[in-house]
């Protein structure tokens, strides 16, 4: 059984313009997958339905088995749990601690007391260092996180995705506000949290050719319809003009 | 922008200029306001202020009496103040576009607020005299009613502005609502609604000393007592203690702000 369904997916914000227009396609466990299109073809919109923060308006989408659109609040909740996500701003609450933003990961999996005394195991404290170890950051575990760079705190937010102990990790472009040095380090990042610890990685990205080195499976979103769905090594020229349309190729491969 | 547009422009400030002349020549007629003459009565005016409104040595002995109406004053004002702070962070959160629970709710809270504070604290001091008649109640009352009007208004705005990325991460980590305000939207915007606070603070300490004299009570009642019994030494002690104190609490507040922003 696959990890994530998507059947005959559509969505419209307002009343007229659908924003995804019966969009299907299926994950593996394990895969890392990336989604690309033109600004505004619906990449965003589409990661958001499958954590339900927009409420999905036609089709299904299937996590683990569940029906997502049927959930009530407490199995969302214990969705969400399951499904890290990434920002392209990082979403951070800017003027605590490294460390307090990596423990909000843990949110999902307490009480609303719990939560607000802040009350967290020495294992989950244990298990933040461990994580901000492992992304090279702990150095900075006791700074604000306005105090970091970009890189430094998409970090952090990897860290915060990670200490959920996810089976899935959304990233609405992670890397569009970096440059291009810490591009490489988030993206060698979430590589390797898919191939060693076995997270599925779902992927908006806007640069074709990062999508291509990192990515084994290349989903192609245009005007909310997917126009390609395959092995990454499969996309080129002509499909890739499709995507984006013809005007907009030099812009691309350059 | 050509040669054509800048004369266009020209001309409407031209226009503008003889409209507003024009304007301010008509209300004057109106209103029989005499320019030239009222800016002749100016040296009269600063000559009675220099001889009359003088601090003596016989107004200082009222001087205990004073410090206490215009402790109770600013007492008022702060506890009017924070009480305020306290409604309006619970209105913030409901009328907030990023936290808010439901449409009603947040419509509701938004109404509330643009009301109260739609309406002037002299003209809220006047509405309540007639049901809570001249006590401290009633002053008390107008400072809190136009302070939760402007300051649910404030934090509903460090609200939307500082929390909708945060908020919306914490809701895909399923955290719960609760979670989200105590750990996300109330330690980010906690400094700048201080920043409020010891705005409307200082704000209310002045409404205060104006709504006093509406209520007859604080510092504001003795300054219309002795105005109108012409005693204008003590006039002048108490605008003299009024203005240190504004300024002082400015000082302390601003010192506040340095520390927390
Ligand atoms: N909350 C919203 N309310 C109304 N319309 C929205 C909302 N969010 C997105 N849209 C619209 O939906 C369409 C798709 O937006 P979406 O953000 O999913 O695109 P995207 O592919 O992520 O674009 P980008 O690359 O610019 O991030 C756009 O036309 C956008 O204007
Ligand atoms: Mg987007």
């Amino acid at each position: 059984m696959s990890l994530l369904k998507v059947e005959g997916l559509s969505k419209f914000y307002d009343g007229e313009t659908k924003v995804l227009k019966d969009v299907d396609f299926e994950v593996e466990a394990g895969e890392f997958l990336s989604v690309i299109g033109p600004s505004g073809a619906g990449k965003s919109t589409l990661l958001r339905c499958i954590n339900r923060l927009v409420e999905i308006n036609e089709g299904k989408v299937i996590f683990n088995g569940l029906d997502v659109g049927a959930m009530k609040k407490k199995e969302l909740r214990q969705l969400r749990t399951n499904i890290g996500m990434i920002f392209q701003h990082y979403n951070l609450v800017p003027r605590l601690t490294v460390i307090e933003n990596v423990l909000h990961g843990r949110f999902g999996y307490k009480s609303t007391i719990q939560g607000v005394l802040g009350r967290f195991t020495e294992q989950e404290k244990e298990q933040a260092f461990y994580l901000l170890e492992k992304l090279g950051i702990s150095e900075h575990a006791y700074k604000r996180c306005d105090q970091l760079s970009g890189g430094q705190q998409q970090r952090v937010g990897i860290c915060r995705a990670l200490i959920q102990e996810p089976k899935l990790i959304l990233c609405d472009e992670p890397i569009a506000s970096l440059d291009p040095n810490s591009s490489k380090v988030i993206m060698d990042y979430l590589k390797s949290i898919s191939t060693e610890m076995g997270i599925t990685c779902i992927v908006n990205l806007h640069q074709v050719e990062v999508a291509k080195e990192y990515a084994s499976r290349i989903i192609g979103l245009k005007k909310g319809e997917i126009v390609f769905d395959g092995p990454s090594k499969l996309l080129y020229g002509e499909q890739i003009e499709n995507i984006y349309g013809i005007e907009s190729r030099e812009l691309i491969t350059v | 922008m050509d040669a054509k547009q800048m004369r266009k422009n020209k001309w409407q400030t031209t226009i503008f200029l003889i409209l507003i002349i024009l304007i301010t020549y008509l209300s004057s007629f109106i209103t029989n306001f005499n320019l030239i003459e009222s800016i002749a009565t100016i040296p009269a005016a600063f000559s009675w202020i220099f001889s009359n409104l003088l601090i003596t040595e016989e107004s200082l002995q009222k001087l205990p009496q004073i410090l206490e109406k215009l402790g109770e004053t600013i007492f008022m004002s702060i506890a009017a103040t924070t009480l305020a702070a306290v409604v309006s962070l619970f209105l913030a959160i409901m009328g907030s576009k990023t936290t808010k629970v439901n449409q009603t709710f947040s419509v509701i809270a938004r109404f509330i607020a643009s009301f109260s504070r739609n309406i002037p604290v002299v003209a809220w001091s006047l509405i309540l005299l007639i049901s809570f008649g001249q006590n401290s109640v009633t002053g008390f009352l107008a400072l809190f009613v136009a302070t939760v009007g402007f300051l649910t208004r404030a934090f509903i705005e460090s609200v939307d502005e500082a929390n909708q990325s945060s908020v919306e991460a914490l809701t895909a980590t399923g955290a719960t609502y609760f979670h989200m305000i105590s750990k996300a939207v109330i330690p980010q915007s906690l400094p700048q609604m201080l920043s409020w606070i010891l705005f409307m603070i200082e704000t209310n300490i002045r409404s205060a000393t104006l709504v006093g004299i509406l209520t007859g009570t604080g510092i504001g009642y003795m300054f219309d007592l002795y105005y109108k019994n012409m005693n204008y030494n003590l006039v002048a002690l108490i605008t003299f203690t009024i203005i240190i104190a504004v300024i002082a609490i400015e000082l302390v507040s601003n010192k506040i702000r340095r520390v927390i922003l």
